[in-house]
C-alpha cells in the first residue's frame, strides 16, 4: 500500500488523503483522492485511467472476428456477454438468423458466467469487510464453473467462444451432465453464504443504511445492473429488450427498494438463484442443429450506425458501431456500466466513514479495466 | 533428599531442586540460581509457544478455509515458523530520521516484557506455580494494562499520522474492554471468595466454576471471551491493524525483529488471556469431576493435570481463532458502542446476581 | 419496559446469528477430507488436463515426419496480433507449376492471445492447440518457436 498525506492549510482541519492506485480494497488500479474531516468523508474524487489500453482505437484496425478477442478483456468477468454484444450487432446488421441451438447455448453459458462473476464479487466483498474465509468458499465454488468452461471452450476466464454467426465449436458431450451436477451442488451451498455473511449481525450493522441511493438518483446517474436494481430502478435488459433465448424462459427481475448496501448485496445473491432457475429450464431442452452459420471470410457491415445492448454482470453494456461499409469499423464505442456506477461513488459516500467507503465500493462491484478501456 | 519426580504433583520435584541447591551453596546463591533456572525456562517456553501458536493459527485458518496450509517446510509444515523467523531476523532494520529513537526502540520491549511478567502468576500444574501471589487476579489485570503503554509509544514515536491514528484507536479499544474483562473476573472471584489463583483452582475440585455458578457464570464467560478478544486486538476487533483499510496500524514503521516482537507479543497475550480463562472458568489444572460419581472421578484423575491445563487452554485458543476467521470486522464506533452500551451494564448486573446467588447458596454442587 | 425487551431481544438475535456463522466454518474445520487442493508438482504424473485446453499452438507431424501446412498464410492474415510469421519458398512441381512450400513457421508464444482464429480458418487443419501448459522460461527468446520440424515435408494429397 502506498499512501501519501498532503495536509492542506484549512481552518477546519480537513486533510486530503490518497487511496493510491495500489490498494487491497479498490479492486484494480484506481486512485481515490479523499477529503477527510477526522473520520468523516467529505468528498471522493476517483482518478481513473491507469489501465487505459486504447481498445476503442485498436478496433478501428481490426476485422469483426478479431474484435472479439479485444472485448473479452474489457470486463473480464462478463467476457461472454461482451462477445455476445459484438456478435449480435453484426448479425443484426447483416440480417443473419442464427440457429436456435446457438441461442440456447449462448444463454446457458452467459448465465453460468453471471453466477461466476457474482461468486467472485461475494468473495471480495467478504474479504473487504474482514471475513477472510468468504474468499476461499466463493473461489472453491467458482472452480466448478471454470472447469465446465475449460472443458467446452478451452480457457477458464477469457473464453473467445462466440463468433459472428454462431459459436467457435460445439459443446463437449459432458457439458449437460456437469452443469446439472453443478446446479444441484450450488443450490445446496448457497444457503451457507447466507448463514455465513448475509445473516451475520456484524455485516448487517455495517451495511444497512450505508450508502443510500434513491430511485431518482439512480436513474439520473445511470446506475444499471444489480446496483441500480437495489434502489428500485427496473433496468434489466433481458426483460425489456430480450435477446438470445430470454423471451422463452420465465424468471423474475430482482428489485429492492431500500437502496442501501445491504439491498445491493441481497439483489446479487437473489440473482444467482434466478440464474440457476434459467439454466435449469434450458439445460434439458437444447435443440439439435448446427453450431454456426457459414459466413463469408471477410465481413463487411453495410454503411450506417448500429447499437446493441446486453445485460453484463454489472449492468447494461452497450456497443455502438459506425461503419462506412469497409471490413474495419469506422468507430466503435463501448458504453461501460462500471463507469456510470463509479460516478455515483461520491454521492454515496458523503458523510460516512472510511470503513464505509470500503463497504460501498464493494457493493458497487466495479472492475477497473472496464472503466478505463 | 532423594530424587522424586511425579507427573501428577511437581511439588516433590521442585523441593528436591531447592534442597540440592541449598546443600551445594549458600542460600543467596541458591535463590539466585533458582531465579536463573526459572528465567531460562520461561524464555524457552515463551519462544517455543509463541512460534507454535503462529503455526497453529495458520493451520487452523487453512482448515477453516478448506485448504491445506503450510505443508512443505518439514513434515506437515512444522518448521514453517522457524523459516519465517530466520527471514525476519535477516531483514533490514529501517530507522526513521524524524522519529524519537529512544521511545521507538523501547516500545516493542515494553510489550514483550509485560506479557512475560503476566505469565508468571498463572498455575500451570499442581506444584508448577511460579509466583503464588495472594492478589493473583489483580496482578495479572494490572500487568496487562501496562501493555497499552507500549502500543501508544509505538504509535507516537513513529512520527506518522497513520501510526498515530491506529495507536489511538487501539488504545481506546483496549482500555474500554479492560473494564469488561475485570468485571467478568470479579464475578468469578465473588463465587470463589478469594483473588488468589491457587485458591480459585482448589475450589474447583468438585465442579468447575462454569457449571457451578450456572447462569451468571456462563454470562460472565461469554462477556469475558468477547472482551478478551477485543483486548488482545484480535478477531473481529482488529481494526487497528486492518489490512484492507488505510494503514497497518501502530506497527507500520517497524521492520525485521522489532515487528517480530509485536507479532509474538500479540500471540502470547492471546495465550495468557486463554490460560486465565481456563484457570478461572474451567478449573485450571483440575480434572473434570462430577460430584457424586466416584468411579468417574477416579478415571478422570488418571490424566495428569498438566495435560488438563494444556487441553483447556488449547480449547479456548481454538475458540478465539474460530472467532477471527468467521466474522467480519467491526467499525470503531460500533466497537465502543458494544462495550459501553451492552457489555458493561450486563456485567454490572451480573455481579449483583452472582453475589445474590452466593449468599443464598443456590449453586450446583456443594 | 418495551425498550428493555427489545434490548434483550437484539442481544439474543445477535448471538444466534453469530453462532450460525460459527457452525458453518466449524463444520469445515472438522472435515479436512473435503479439501480440494491439488499438490501440484507432486501429482504431475497423474494430472490430466482437458483435451480442448488451449495451452500452446503445435503443428502435428505424423510418423513419416510430414505436416499439412501449405504456407497459404491465411492464419497469418487472421491473427489479430502478428503472432505468426510464415516464410515460404517457391518450388517447382513435376507439372511445371510454381507452388509455395513452407520454409519456417514462426510462432511467438509470448504474444499469443489464444483467440483460436488461426486454428478455425486453416483450410488444411495443419495447426491445433495442445494442452501442454508448462511454458515458464528464463529467457524471452525461448518463447519464439518454430513449429515445423527439421526435414519435414508436406503430406501427399493436401491441397
Amino acid at each position: 500500500m502506498t499512501e501519501e498525506i498532503i495536509i492542506k492549510e484549512a481552518p477546519e482541519q480537513e486533510i486530503s488523503i490518497n487511496m493510491g492506485p495500489q490498494h487491497p480494497s479498490t479492486h484494480g488500479v484506481l486512485r481515490l483522492v479523499l477529503s477527510l474531516k477526522g473520520e468523516m468523508v467529505q468528498k471522493v474524487e476517483p482518478h481513473c485511467g491507469y489501465i487505459h489500453r486504447g481498445i476503442e482505437k485498436m478496433t478501428e484496425s481490426m476485422t469483426y472476428q478479431q474484435i472479439i478477442h479485444l472485448t473479452n478483456r474489457l470486463d473480464y468477468l462478463s467476457a461472454h456477454m461482451n462477445n455476445a454484444a459484438v456478435c449480435l450487432a453484426v448479425e443484426k446488421a447483416l440480417d443473419i438468423e442464427v440457429p436456435e441451438r446457438v441461442k440456447v447455448i449462448r444463454t446457458i453459458i452467459e448465465e453460468l458466467a453471471r453466477i461466476a462473476s457474482h461468486q467472485l464479487w461475494w468473495c471480495s466483498f467478504g474479504m473487504d469487510l474482514g471475513g477472510l474465509t468468504c474468499f476461499f468458499y466463493g473461489l472453491r465454488d467458482r472452480e466448478k464453473i471454470l472447469d465446465i468452461f475449460e472443458e467446452t471452450t478451452g480457457s477458464r476466464l477469457i473464453q473467445s467462444y462466440n463468433c459472428p454467426g454462431g459459436l467457435m465449436a460445439d459443446l463437449h458431450p459432458d457439458f449437460q451432465r456437469k452443469v446439472k451436477e453443478f446446479i444441484v451442488y450450488f443450490r445446496k451451498l448457497l444457503p451457507e453464504y447466507d448463514e455465513l455473511l448475509s445473516g451475520n449481525i456484524i455485516m448487517m450493522e455495517r451495511s444497512k443504511g450505508i450508502g443510500v441511493m434513491t430511485k431518482e438518483q439512480a436513474i439520473s446517474y445511470g446506475m444499471t445492473g444489480p446496483s441500480g436494481r437495489g434502489s428500485g430502478f427496473s433496468c434489466d435488459v433481458r426483460k425489456h429488450h430480450p435477446y438470445h433465448a430470454y423471451d422463452k424462459v420465465k424468471f423474475n427481475e430482482v428489485l429492492r427498494t431500500e437502496g442501501d448496501t445491504y439491498a445491493r448485496y441481497m439483489v446479487r445473491i437473489d440473482e444467482m438463484r434466478e440464474s440457476m432457475n434459467i439454466i435449469e429450464q434450458l439445460i434439458d431442452n437444447i435443440p439439435a442443429g448446427d453450431f454456426a452459420v457459414k459466413m463469408k471470410p471477410i465481413i463487411k457491415l453495410p454503411e450506417g450506425e448500429y447499437y446493441q445492448r446486453v445485460e453484463a454482470a454489472r449492468g447494461e453494456f452497450g456497443i455502438y458501431i459506425i461503419s462506412k461499409g469497409e471490413k474495419y469499423p469506422y468507430r466503435m464505442k463501448f458504453r461501460s456500466p462500471n463507469f456510470s456506477n463509479l460516478s455515483a461513488l461520491d454521492a454515496l459516500t458523503r458523510g460516512h466513514k472510511i470503513a464505509d467507503l470500503v463497504a460501498i465500493g464493494g457493493s458497487l462491484d466495479y472492475v477497473i479495466p472496464d472503466i478505463d478501456r | 533428599m532423594p530424587f522424586t519426580f511425579s507427573i501428577y504433583d511437581f511439588t516433590g520435584f521442585t523441593q528436591w531442586i531447592d534442597a540440592t541447591l541449598r546443600g551445594a551453596c549458600s542460600p543467596f546463591w541458591a535463590v539466585l540460581w533458582e531465579m536463573v533456572i526459572v528465567g531460562v525456562l520461561f524464555l524457552a517456553f515463551y519462544a517455543v509457544v509463541g512460534l507454535y501458536l503462529v503455526y497453529a493459527e495458520r493451520k487452523v485458518c487453512a482448515f477453516i478455509q478448506n485448504r491445506v496450509g503450510p505443508n512443505r517446510v518439514g513434515p506437515y509444515g512444522f518448521f514453517q515458523t522457524i523459516a519465517d523467523l530466520i527471514k525476519l531476523l535477516m531483514k533490514e532494520i529501517i530507522s526513521i530520521r524524524e522519529a524519537d529513537k529512544l521511545l521507538f526502540n523501547l516500545a516493542p520491549f515494553i510489550v514483550i516484557v509485560t506479557s512475560f511478567l503476566a505469565l508468571a502468576a498463572i498455575p500451570f500444574a499442581k506444584g508448577l506455580h511460579p509466583i503464588d501471589l495472594n492478589i493473583g487476579v489483580f496482578y495479572v489485570m494490572a500487568i496487562s494494562s501496562m501493555g497499552v503503554v507500549g502500543i501508544l509509544l509505538a504509535g507516537w514515536s513513529s512520527n506518522s499520522k497513520y501510526s498515530l491514528l491506529g495507536a489511538m484507536r487501539s488504545g481506546a479499544q483496549i482500555i474500554s474492554y479492560e473494564l469488561s474483562v475485570g468485571m467478568a473476573l470479579v464475578t468469578m472471584c465473588v463465587l470463589a471468595g478469594s483473588l488468589q489463583l491457587s485458591v480459585i483452582v482448589e475450589q474447583q475440585r468438585d465442579l468447575w466454576f462454569i457449571f457451578k455458578g450456572h447462569f451468571p457464570a456462563v454470562t460472565a464467560f461469554i462477556i469475558y471471551m468477547i472482551a478478551a478478544t477485543a483486548e488482545t486486538n484480535r478477531g473481529p476487533f482488529d481494526l487497528a491493524e486492518a489490512e484492507s483499510e488505510l494503514a497497518a496500524g501502530f506497527h507500520t514503521e517497524y521492520s525485521g525483529i522489532k515487528f517480530a516482537f509485536f507479532f509474538l507479543a500479540e500471540y502470547m497475550n492471546m495465550f495468557i488471556v486463554a490460560s486465565l480463562a481456563a484457570t478461572v472458568f474451567l478449573g485450571g489444572w483440575m480434572p473434570f469431576h462430577i460430584p457424586g460419581l466416584e468411579s468417574f472421578n477416579h478415571v478422570m484423575d488418571f490424566i495428569p493435570p498438566v495435560l488438563w491445563y494444556i487441553g483447556k487452554t488449547a480449547f479456548i485458543i481454538l475458540l478465539m481463532m474460530w472467532f477471527k476467521w468467521t466474522f467480519p470486522r467491526l467499525r470503531i464506533d460500533q466497537l465502543l458502542n458494544l462495550e459501553w452500551k451492552f457489555l458493561l451494564p450486563i456485567s454490572l448486573v451480573n455481579i449483583l446476581i452472582m453475589a445474590f446467588i452466593v449468599l443464598m447458596g443456590w449453586y450446583i454442587g456443594l | 419496559m418495551r425498550e428493555i425487551i427489545n434490548y434483550f431481544k437484539s442481544i439474543f438475535f445477535a448471538l444466534k446469528s453469530l453462532w450460525t456463522g460459527m457452525k458453518v466454518t466449524g463444520s469445515y474445520f472438522f472435515r479436512p477430507w473435503t479439501i480440494i487442493t491439488q499438490q501440484y508438482p507432486e501429482n504431475r504424473k497423474t494430472l490430466k488436463m482437458f483435451e480442448r485446453t488451449k495451452g500452446e499452438l503445435v503443428m502435428p507431424h505424423n510418423d513419416k515426419n510430414e505436416h499439412q501446412c501449405t504456407a497459404c498464410g491465411i492464419c497469418q492474415m487472421n491473427c489479430p496480433n502478428g503472432t505468426i510469421a510464415i516464410t515460404s519458398l517457391s518450388i517447382e512441381t513435376p507439372d511445371g507449376k510454381k507452388k509455395k512450400a513452407l520454409d519456417k513457421y514462426i510462432y511467438n508464444l509470448g504474444m499469443c492471445t489464444f483467440c483460436g482464429l488461426c486454428v478455425k480458418v486453416c483450410p488444411s487443419d495443419a495447426i491445433v492447440f495442445s494442452n501442454k501448459f508448462e511454458h515458464a522460461v528464463f529467457n524471452k527468446n525461448k518463447l519464439v518457436k518454430t513449429l515445423n520440424k527439421e526435414g519435414s515435408t508436406l503430406k501427399k494429397g493436401v491441397e
